[in-house]
């Protein structure tokens, strides 16, 4: 492979949105050089170069040209290498109501669930309530299909990953529990589908590092025995 | 080019921006629309019907079928009807773009607001911040006629927000948050803006305008009070 080809990935290692990046990758079958950006200690003077507005990752570097946003790189991907694994389907309508979720699940859900499980007590309340009513709506949208794309992974799913993994391991560091089965047989049901996709799977960082990092970023909130 | 009739109800509201940049949209491909003016503070029916989850305007109905989100309506107006494109065709710039335009919408808007909504010293580091933010733009303009290039592209009909909302409020918050000393640019590129007949034909009229953000600034006093 030519340098114009080559795809490099600036992420780091624990981030949803590095890994929604990767995931896409890796589902198309687009081999990259990753490249790990420690934000926390130090942003090196690529990742400066490379994202002078934001200063954070992701980051796509491709035929020597730079793209930042997880969504907006995913989008990217989509464009340019169009004949493997769509993750977003033809018809426009459809392709808004994707664009629709994805946003939701971005913007909306993942707020709302990182401020249940870490925000101020005194709001922990209504915060649990809007966590409820936010995945409330994506449990109507995923219905009966297997993932938000229908039988394939699609930009949704991606823009959710959060909530497929990473939140189910924040809801244990936090003690906070919102996502149960019982009151999300869908949602619970995708995000086993979606961490067990042989090539998400691949992707994930693991548990206990995870667990790990929450635990020592974020303390624990409610009082829970070990 | 219709082959059945196509019929295009934008639910929207005057003095919104992110209305507004869907009937800029609607105007530049040509498209016949209904015009629905809502009601925020009473919602309709149909609006609650069309967009359940966000209760929001804009909402685009295309033959009955409702698209919510300024960005995601304009990217299905261009995806549905492919002349006068407003997204750039190579994947890259259509990155930038859709980079840019987020930049307006999740940066710029949200610093802006605490200008209007907020006083004082946390005005102040408001008027900083959003200037901050503005030098970058006012960047992408050097050279260029528009922010998409030569032409109005999807990032200019965004950043009417900066163009038409933002630097109006000047005038009632009584602070110029974007001084044309230090944003030439950005000003030059107001103007041009300004001699294109859809832009002139979709932005608010200005007198109107101002009187509704004074009207709303009062409203948001009183409630502070």
């Amino acid at each position: 492979m030519n340098q114009e080809e080559q795809v490099q990935v600036l992420g780091l290692w624990g981030s949803p949105f590095s890994k929604r990046v990767e995931m896409v990758l890796k589902l198309k079958g687009i081999p990259y050089e990753y490249i790990e950006e420690d934000v926390y200690v130090q942003k090196s003077p690529r990742l400066l170069k490379l994202n002078p507005i934001h200063k954070k990752v992701p980051v796509l570097v491709h035929q020597g040209k730079s793209i930042a946003e997880s969504l907006v790189i995913v989008e990217y991907i989509e464009d340019t290498w169009t004949t493997s694994y769509p993750m977003l389907p033809h018809d426009p309508y459809e392709r808004s109501m994707a664009r629709f979720w994805a946003k939701y699940a971005d913007d909306k859900v993942m707020l709302t669930l990182w401020k249940a499980c870490w925000g101020p007590e005194s709001e922990r309340e209504k915060m649990v309530e809007e966590a409820y009513d936010g995945l409330k709506y994506l449990e109507e949208e995923l219905g009966d299909k297997q993932f938000f794309g229908g039988e394939t992974i699609g930009l949704v799913d991606i823009a959710a990953d959060f909530i497929a993994y990473w939140f189910g391991i924040a809801q244990e560091a936090s003690g906070v529990m919102i996502m149960t089965a019982e009151r999300f047989p869908k949602l619970q049901r995708w995000s086993q589908n979606f961490v067990r996709n042989n090539i998400i799977k691949e992707v994930l960082p693991p548990k206990e590092k995870l667990m790990a990092l929450f635990k020592a970023q974020f303390g624990n909130n409610a009082s829970n025995e070990a | 080019m219709a082959e059945r009739s196509e019929e295009v109800k934008l639910l929207g509201m005057w003095a919104s921006p992110f209305s507004r940049r869907v009937e800029i949209a609607l105007t530049l491909k040509g498209l016949p629309y209904e015009f629905s003016e809502q009601d925020i503070a009473n919602k309709s029916p149909l609006l609650l019907q069309s967009n359940p989850v966000h209760k929001m305007i804009p909402v685009l109905l295309h033959n009955g079928k409702p698209i919510s989100e300024s960005l995601v309506i304009l990217e299905y107006i261009d995806d549905t009807w492919q002349h006068n494109q407003i997204l750039p065709q190579d994947p890259y710039d259509k990155a930038i773009a859709r980079f840019w335009a987020r930049f307006v919408d999740e940066q710029i808007y949200v610093t802006a607001m605490k200008v209007v909504g907020k006083v004082g010293e946390e005005r102040d580091a408001a008027v900083e911040a959003t200037r901050d933010l503005l030098k970058l733009m006012e960047k992408e303009l050097v050279g260029k006629d528009f922010l998409g290039g030569e032409s109005l592209g999807f990032v200019d009909i965004v950043a009417t927000l900066v163009a038409f909302w933002l630097m109006r409020t000047e005038e009632v918050v009584g602070v110029k948050v974007v001084p044309v000393e230090m944003f030439p640019e950005i000003h030059r590129w107001v103007k041009n803006l300004l001699d294109v007949d859809v832009i002139k034909k979709c932005i608010p009229p200005e007198g109107e305008h101002l009187n509704y953000i004074r009207a709303r600034m009062d409203s948001l006093k009183l409630k502070s009070v």
